[in-house]
């Protein structure tokens, strides 16, 4: 049986990477999520004490600030300590997690030389970042 | 109604969207959007927008448990991707030429849907495949998992082309409703691709934080997620979906199962008789 094990194709080489990408992809996904709930927790708390004298009102859309929704305005807004610019921030490091596992599975398969899928994770990170900027 | 109680109410019921979420295996967003609207009669474009944010959180912050149990498999979920995430963009552009109403409704008739195909799932297994297609392992698709005495498991995929068409659709519905449509995710590696169960909901869990990320780029351009709403929504869909992966075990829940899929039936037709209501 041991022996066996040893003699295994180099293709279960290749699965036991994409076993540890997975670990290393499963702890980026946390991290991001985690460092985006502390963003989100104290921008809440501060949005929160600044607002508390507004009654909420969500009925109706009407489009939120032009400054706050795109990066270039969320960092001013957080230079000026603007509580919602905080909010947005966390939005945007959310956003960023999964893009964030694609680029490492992108540099994970160029390690280990994986043609094909070097270029299925080029095309969904391509889809990805067409996505956000094409829409600005 | 002030500030304060309202986020309250937002970050409670979001907590309750979560956990019934990770109990019906349904994701949080599919009770959540529900709720918002016709709860806290929120507009259902911020309801959809702050529903990709609470699902790209859920999906992420569950990933490493689910890596841990060994089963997903990141070129499947990666190959499948490219599908859903154009899907995605798809479904986001869709989103502003659709009327409101008929958003609503749409969303009703996915729900009732979703729920049907997780209780199928769930009930009837799909024979082991044995030959799978050329192209499973041509792309790579073909892999294996843990068995019950620690060998691992070979398998081979089918219908790939079948498989990938269907994940269009999933992300199309994901970018429109604000969901991460898990069940249709499986629906298409389980049912159509022959993908072993287990591997097909792991994997499903990884593509929709990519899915719903492809979308909510531009919901955030469009100025369709509100600060006020996307942090107590947040937090609370997190906090209540890891809460539900953890402390309740699967064995317990076969009856609380049936009592939500009444619930999610029930709140699948009051999206539509809202939708259809206003026209009147």
């Amino acid at each position: 049986m041991v022996l066996k094990e040893n003699s295994a194709k180099p293709e279960h080489e290749d699965r036991f990477n994409d076993r540890r990408m997975e670990v290393i992809m499963g702890r980026l996904l946390q991290f991001g999520v985690l460092l985006a709930s502390f963003v989100m927790l104290a921008g809440g708390l501060l949005y929160t004490r600044a607002h508390s004298a507004e009654t909420p009102n969500y009925r109706v859309f009407s489009s939120e600030p032009q400054n706050l929704r795109h990066l270039g305005g969320v960092i001013a807004g957080i230079k000026a300590a603007e509580p919602a610019a905080f909010i947005q921030l966390a939005v945007l490091l959310l956003i960023a997690t999964p893009v964030a596992r694609v680029v490492f599975a992108l540099i994970a398969f160029a390690i280990e030389r994986d043609k094909l899928y070097i270029a299925v994770s080029a095309a969904v990170l391509a889809v990805l970042l067409f996505g956000f900027f094409r829409s600005q | 109604m002030t500030l304060f109680t309202f986020t309250g109410l937002l970050f409670l019921g979001s907590l309750f969207a979560g956990l019934l979420g990770a109990l019906t295996g349904l994701g949080g967003g599919v009770l959540l959007v529900p709720f918002l609207t016709l709860g806290l009669h929120v507009d259902i474009r911020y309801a959809v927008g702050v529903s990709l944010i609470s699902v790209i959180a859920t999906s992420s912050g569950s990933a490493a448990a689910y890596v841990r149990e060994g089963y997903s498999s990141v070129r499947i979920g990666m190959f499948l991707e490219v599908a859903t995430t154009m899907g995605a963009i798809l479904g986001a552009f869709l989103a502003t030429v659709i009327h409101t109403q008929m958003l609503a409704i749409i969303f009703g008739v996915v729900l009732i849907y979703s729920a049907f195909l997780t209780w199928q799932q769930a009930r009837k297994p799909v024979p082991e495949l044995k030959i799978g297609s050329p192209w499973s392992d041509k792309l790579k698709l073909s892999g294996d998992y843990p068995g019950p005495d620690g060998t691992r498991i070979q398998y081979q995929v089918d219908n790939v082309s079948g498989g990938f068409s269907l994940m269009f659709v999933a992300g199309t519905l994901s970018g429109l409703l604000g969901i991460g449509s898990g069940a249709v995710k499986v629906l298409a590696m389980d049912r159509i691709m022959k993908v072993p169960f287990k591997v097909s909901t792991t994997t499903s869990n990884f593509m929709i934080g990519v899915t719903a990320a492809a979308s909510a780029g531009i919901y955030l351009h469009r100025g369709l997620i509100a600060p006020g709403l996307a942090y107590p929504v947040m937090l609370g869909v997190l906090s209540g979906s890891l809460i539900g992966a953890r402390y309740l075990a699967r064995a317990h829940v076969s009856v609380l199962r049936v009592v939500f899929t009444v619930v999610i039936l029930a709140l699948g037709l009051e999206m539509i008789v809202s939708g259809v209501a206003k026209w009147f």
